[in-house]
């Protein structure tokens, strides 16, 4: 992505139905294309987090569509971030045929140099896991289709979790909760 | 607040009585298959709650937008599953574009059978995510209130927009336990942001400095009922300001800071002055393209103070030097506080001197032409609004006659002016205007439409004859699509392609109708024929037969710069 910088866009929501359409269409009008995507529930009990990561061209394009993001109802908190604010990881899967790695040899060396962890042998096939940051999942994935063959490979959408500060969704949620008070002794 | 007692009844009762319970009293609907249960129970609702049954789905959500916006209170709309919601779906993108509270309630099919493209099943929540403020699928009847109750307070709390409710028939059907509270709290969603006092002195200190300060009003302003806090807060810093088409109507037409309508049809002096401001301010408005043209070129001498209560709104298009986030009615009595009594009146003079050369090069042919000719729009519109003594509702469609309308129809009254101004969407007109009549009983409503427009909801006649809704229909019939003519004459070398239609006799179509009407083709028989039209009791369609290569002028070129206005016969300003 030539002269675009990759950004995470972290949103927390409620975990109502279509909340994932509603933020898809976002980057859809804005012609943003979405390169990974992570949900799951977070630390907040009914709460979902989204990760979320674009090539874009500027912090302005981004603070406009995370104000949109934010904009909708049933979001809670949408920002954006550079990679050197994340600590961010992924996690990929490679799946090789046994007897393609018994006829390379020494895999050794492989292991130890990219951290592999191996989670399953069987006659037919071994399966490695990776985490790491993209280029590192994809070094591997390089070396071993190039050295063994790979017959299955999956990479997982980056988490990311900010260095500069904790997450503060808790508090904003316990400043809210005390404006509901007011609004309702105000009422 | 709440309810507690607890009554066991059907999910369609219990959404008449939440609607009551949300202060619902008129609504406009079509029934089908998968809203009958809604239909029945209204059915022993029909004292407390008036329907009006539409003759179209669009007509529905589009008169229910012509109320909201002359009424204050959240328009409601009834249709069914399928090409029932489908059909709503143009009225409801209008709303989100023109931010007016509705909630729109679709019938769904039984949920045991959604996702299987049963009969007149439609994905309602995925068609209208994008073209809502809101949209949600109820699915069992307990939810009905608490669904109905978000909706309400979704649709006209913060900047308003659609809400779309779509009710499975078993959720319509099936019993439960009601009760209903209404919400005044969501934690995902801060409606009205707190005003910031330090952007408050900041913007305040910039209007304080400023020699030539001029304000942009738009519709945020009469959304947040501050039309009396603007007025106060234009008057004390002497700040001329100009109107977005749907800020028309804010301040009265006459009064001597108003110096017209902004952008691409408006008036020269507000368009011309924006670049010549020191401070410009935007109130409730959005820097929409119709109103800045190219925006390399827009405004960029001066410093801008943006107040919106959106901030999705803020920096979107112009990059602003002052950011007010906050409920104009809240933020601007803070502001007015903080600046000096000024005198602007050599500024002000320059206004004028615009003023005056529009009058004389583009407004005077338009509105007094001499005798001879065919009828103009401008001059048809300016004689309904002096003969209502400007005190009528303007509805329009959309075309030459919106563009005519909104220059020349005068407002004395607060929302006078009901128009389709984000979608531009044609058939917008006699819809919306039967809805401004329900929401404004008291008030003479007087819909202006092109002869394409017209056609684009002429069914609604029918909602006319069935309960004889009191409006005026004014019928600019040049037998042309007259905006797209417009730009075939001045930018696709003259090659009118489909754009002349071959119309009926509008008059005798009202008359089937059992709608009075009248066609005037000559300049002598106008001012008879507006006054009858006023004086009866009852609808009435007046035809005016204008000519067929008028013209809208002043005209920023799409993409041009708000300084480079045509004002017709090749020349420019």
């Amino acid at each position: 992505m030539e002269g675009k910088t990759l950004y995470t866009v972290t949103i927390f929501s409620e975990n109502t139905v279509g909340v994932l359409n509603q933020i898809t269409t976002i980057f859809t009008r804005r012609q943003l294309n979405i390169e990974t995507l992570s949900v799951s529930p977070s630390a907040l009990a009914g709460i979902h987090k989204f990760t979320i990561t674009v090539f874009a061209e500027s912090d302005e394009v981004m603070k406009k569509l995370v104000r949109q993001i934010d904009k909708r109802i049933d979001v809670l908190k949408a920002y954006f971030n550079v990679d050197d604010e994340l600590i961010h990881q992924e996690l990929a899967l490679y799946k090789l045929a046994t007897d393609k790695v018994l006829e390379h040899g020494s895999i050794e060396y492989l292991i130890r140099k990219y951290n592999i962890r191996v989670l399953e042998v069987t006659n037919d096939c071994v399966v490695f896991l990776k985490a790491g940051h993209y280029a590192e999942t994809q070094g591997l994935f390089d070396e071993l289709a190039e050295k063994i063959g790979v017959l299955q490979f999956i990479r997982s959408g980056r988490i990311a979790i900010t260095k500069s500060r904790v997450e503060r969704l808790s508090d904003m949620l316990a400043e809210r909760e005390e404006k509901r008070k007011q609004a309702l002794t105000n009422n | 607040m709440s309810n507690q007692t607890k009554e066991n009844i059907s999910g369609s009762e219990a959404l008449i009585r939440s609607l009551l319970a949300e202060g619902v009293d008129t609504m406009f609907g079509y029934p089908g298959g998968a809203i009958m249960p809604v239909f029945d129970a209204l059915y022993d609702y029909k004292n407390d709650i008036r329907h009006i049954l539409v003759r179209h789905e669009q007509g529905a959500v589009h008169a229910a937008q012509g109320y909201a916006r002359v009424s204050r209170k959240t328009g409601v709309a009834l249709v069914t599953s399928g090409p029932g919601a489908t059909n709503a779906i143009t009225g409801i993108t209008d709303a989100m574009m023109d931010s007016t509270p509705l909630v729109v309630i679709s019938g769904q099919v039984v949920s045991g059978l959604l996702g299987t493209d049963a009969f007149q099943e439609a994905d309602v929540i995925g068609i209208t995510q994008p073209i809502t403020k809101w949209a949600y699928q109820v699915r069992r009847a307990e939810e009905i209130p608490w669904a109905v109750s978000r909706a309400f307070y979704i649709a006209r709390s913060g900047r308003p927009g659609p809400v779309v409710l779509d009710i499975t028939k078993d959720a319509q059907i099936n019993k439960f336990d009601y009760s209903y509270s209404k919400t005044t709290f969501l934690r995902s969603y801060l409606p009205f942001p707190e005003p910031e006092m330090e952007n408050i002195r900041a913007a305040a200190e910039l209007i304080n400095q400023a020699e030539r300060p001029f304000a942009l009003v738009g519709q945020g302003v009469i959304l947040g009922n501050a039309e009396q806090e603007l007025l106060a807060f234009l008057e004390k810093g002497g700040i001329p300001f100009g109107s977005t088409i749907l800020g028309l109507s804010a301040i009265p037409t006459d009064h001597p800071l108003n110096t017209g309508m902004l952008g691409m049809h408006g008036n020269i002096a507000p368009n011309m002055n924006t670049n010549a401001c020191d401070v410009l301010i935007a109130i409730g408005m959005r820097f929409d393209d119709r109103v800045t043209g190219n925006l390399k070129t827009y405004a960029r001498q001066a410093k801008i103070i943006h107040f919106d209560i959106d901030l999705a709104e803020m920096d979107k298009n112009v990059k602003t030097t002052v950011k007010v986030l906050g409920d104009a009615k809240a933020t601007l009595p803070l502001v007015t506080e903080l600046i000096g009594k000024r005198d602007h009146s050599a500024w002000l003079e320059t206004f004028n001197q615009y003023r005056k050369r529009e009058f004389d090069c583009v407004i005077k042919a338009e509105l007094y032409p001499e005798n001879g000719g065919e009828l103009k729009m401008g001059e048809v519109i300016n004689k309904v609004s002096e003969a209502t003594g400007h005190k009528a509702i303007c509805v329009t469609d959309v075309g030459q006659h919106q563009m005519m309308a909104t220059r020349y129809f005068k407002s004395t009254l607060p929302r006078s002016m009901v128009t389709s101004g984000g979608l531009g969407t044609m058939g917008f007109g006699l819809p919306a205007g039967i809805g401004a009549k329900y929401g404004a009983p008291d008030r003479t409503v007087c819909i202006f439409v092109g002869d394409g427009g017209f056609q684009m909801s002429i069914q609604e006649l029918g909602t006319i004859l069935e309960y004889q809704v009191d409006v005026k229909i004014i019928l600019l019939n040049n037998n042309y699509l007259g905006m797209v003519r417009q730009w075939q004459e001045l930018f696709f070398d003259e090659r009118y392609s489909e754009t002349h239609l071959k119309n009926p006799d509008f008059v005798k179509v009202a008359e089937a109708y059992g709608i009075r009407g009248r066609k005037v083709t000559d300049r002598s028989e106008l001012d008879g024929a507006i006054r009858e039209m006023l004086e009866h009791r009852g609808p009435y369609l007046l035809e005016a037969v204008v000519e067929t290569k008028g013209m809208v002028y002043p005209m920023v070129p799409a993409g041009g710069s708000v300084t480079d206005i045509l004002i017709g016969n090749g020349n420019k300003i």
